[in-house]
């Protein structure tokens, strides 16, 4: 590694990835989003509120780059019929805070209000999110994104989109 | 004991089921809703819990049996009970929490308090009742319970056959779907819980009709590797849906995957061969291909009449809320003791599929809800159930089956509906 990817992540650089990446799902920008990852990042939504063994329990999601390249075809094939079309979504981020920090590398805590619209039907997912953020040589990256639904042991509905 | 309210009008539901078609208030009828929570959610057996959710004394779980609250645990001696979730004294309930440990149910209203057998052992100010309270008299109401194979089930009825002849054929099948263990015993491995608006028969229904499968689950199909997508062509691959009676029914859509002690020499499937290998660290060759085989699941849906479907590798568990909305619990199984190598392919095959953002179950949900929708139009045009009736065949035990994608699992269950809405 060298001295750039090293520098600590301020607030504002860590904010700034989480509103993009917020902004690329909401419109639909499919190829930036995938390659805002590093390569062997993992997207989880848990299904229990507690908990962070999360290869070894029931998630909602627990993707890969691989998973992450099929959701998104997924959601662009129109073959499935709970995403066409693809719900539109707002989502809002606020709340954030810096929980640890080291070289080049932090965890970012905020939380997120989505508002998500369909077939005359208009919802709310209120979620905690902790990113993880790594400096790399192309830029800052997301190493790992945990979205928790603050209702995950509920029943929701289907969310054919990325939280 | 308990007082017997009359709670439901008496209604001619059995004229909306005919041999081929029902009519389709069915599924939009609030009054006929009702009839069903007593008639058959009260009157039948239903599934409440697996063992391996409550295993150890004090264990619980909170569950519905139809619309009613129910809290099911196991006492010190190993000994099941399921009771109402209510309060002798004035009907609050005594559990709020889903799942837990405890040694005795305190009702947070006024502090009487049950053992874990539903008997009432505690009344605070006891003095107020001048010596006129008989604990007694004021147990929990509790069901009848009966387990088959880890299948914890309960009743209100007294009167009932044993839940094993309820089961009948279908034991056979609850048999072969407990294979998936590989030697070891099933456990839940936590669940997907989602909710559509619609009615609790569509999503019964959606268990044995494989019609739907290469259509609805076409993006899924895209996303698979090239084995499972073949594996799932299932319309061309001799599968056979089966009457199993009281509303039961098989349909298998892989015959190479009924019995999955069977062909262990068949060459493991790529798709599992870095599994396999991990396995072979710490595994004997014999037993490493015994648990690939049963890591993807069994080849068969079986749908027992009403709530619970022992399907392909998961127990699919029907909840209804109004007639309009039901709850589907998707219940994740592993291997008790297993190799957790073995156990992470099987949550994040079931991820894949099942659940809010599973690549399947969105669009079953999306569907059924279209259903409920379009049930609103042309009140009195019926819902056809009559595909793969004009080749059906009655099998040496009287029991009625038809090719893969034949209706006749819906049949059958509508045939239990109708009998039970009649009697
Ligand atoms: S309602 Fe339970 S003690 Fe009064
Ligand atoms: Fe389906």
């Amino acid at each position: 590694m060298d001295a750039t990817t090293r520098t600590a992540i301020s607030l504002q650089d860590a904010m700034e990835v989480a509103w993009l990446e917020a902004d690329l799902l909401d419109s639909a920008d499919y190829d930036p989003w995938l390659a805002l990852w590093t390569p062997d990042a993992i997207y989880v939504v848990p299904a229990e509120p507690a908990g962070d063994d999360f290869e070894n329990t029931l998630n909602i999601a627990y993707d890969d780059a691989a998973m992450r390249a099929k959701r998104v075809e997924r959601l662009r094939s129109g073959q499935s019929v709970s995403a066409s079309p693809v719900a539109r979504t707002v989502r809002l981020l606020s709340r954030f805070r810096i929980l640890s920090s080291e070289a080049g590398r932090c965890e970012l805590r905020c939380a997120q209000i989505l508002t998500e619209y369909r077939r005359e039907r208009e919802r709310m997912h209120t979620a905690d999110i902790t990113f993880v953020l790594v400096r790399t040589p192309d830029g800052l990256r997301i190493a790992r994104k945990v979205v928790r639904l603050i209702n995950a042991s509920d029943a929701i509905t289907g969310v054919s989109y990325i939280l | 004991m308990t007082v017997a309210f009359p709670v439901t009008p008496v209604l001619d539901a059995g004229a909306l089921v005919g041999e081929d078609r029902a009519g389709s208030t069915l599924y939009t009828d609030p009054a006929l809703f009702a009839a069903e929570m007593s008639r058959i959610f009260e009157n039948t057996w239903v599934w409440v819990a697996h063992a391996s959710e409550i295993p150890k004394g004090g264990d619980f779980k909170m569950a519905q049996v139809g619309l009613q609250p129910v809290i099911v645990v196991r006492d010190r001696k190993g000994v099941v009970h399921v009771h109402v979730n209510r309060c002798r004294h004035r009907a609050a309930t005594l559990c709020e929490v889903r799942k837990g440990k405890t040694n005795s149910f305190v009702c947070p209203y006024h502090g009487w308090a049950y053992a874990l057998d539903g008997s009432l052992r505690g009344v605070p100010y006891e003095k107020g009742y001048d010596d006129s309270l008989n604990k007694a008299e004021f147990p929990l109401l509790s069901l009848r319970v009966e387990e088959y194979h880890g299948l914890i089930f309960a009743t209100f009825s007294r009167e009932i056959q044993p839940l094993s002849d309820f089961l009948g054929p279908a034991k056979t099948w609850i048999d072969l779907f407990m294979k998936q263990g590989a030697g070891f015993p099933i456990k839940t491995m936590g669940e997907h819980k989602f909710r559509f608006p619609g009615n609790w028969k569509i999503q019964l229904e959606n268990t044995t009709d494989a019609y739907h499968f290469p259509l609805v689950h076409k993006s899924f199909l895209s996303a698979a590797d090239r084995e499972t997508e073949d594996s799932w062509d299932i319309m061309n691959k001799g599968g056979f849906v089966e009457d199993l009676g009281n509303g039961h029914s098989v349909m298998v859509m892989m015959p190479e995957l009924v019995d999955l002690e069977e062909n262990l020499d068949a060459p493991i499937p790529e798709k599992f061969a870095a599994l396999a290998e991990e396995l072979r660290q710490s595994h004997p060759e014999e037993q490493v291909r015994r648990i690939v085989r049963a890591v993807g699941g069994c080849g068969f849906n079986l749908n027992l009449f009403p709530n619970l479907g022992c399907s392909a590798a998961f127990f699919r568990v029907l909840q209804p809320i109004a007639v309009d909305e039901t709850e589907v619990r998707h219940a994740a199984l592993g291997m008790e003791g297993g190799p957790a190598a073995a156990n992470r392919a099987r949550l994040r095959i079931h991820e894949f599929f099942q659940g809010p953002m599973g690549f399947g179950s969105p669009d079953d949900a999306e569907v059924w809800d279209r259903v409920q929708h379009g049930a609103q139009g042309a009140a009195g045009m019926p819902i056809m159930l009559h595909r793969g009736l004009s080749h059906e065949e009655v099998g040496a035990e009287g029991r009625k089956r038809s090719d893969v994608s034949a209706e006749t699992g819906m049949r059958a269950a509508y045939a239990q509906w109708k009998r039970m809405m009649e009697a």
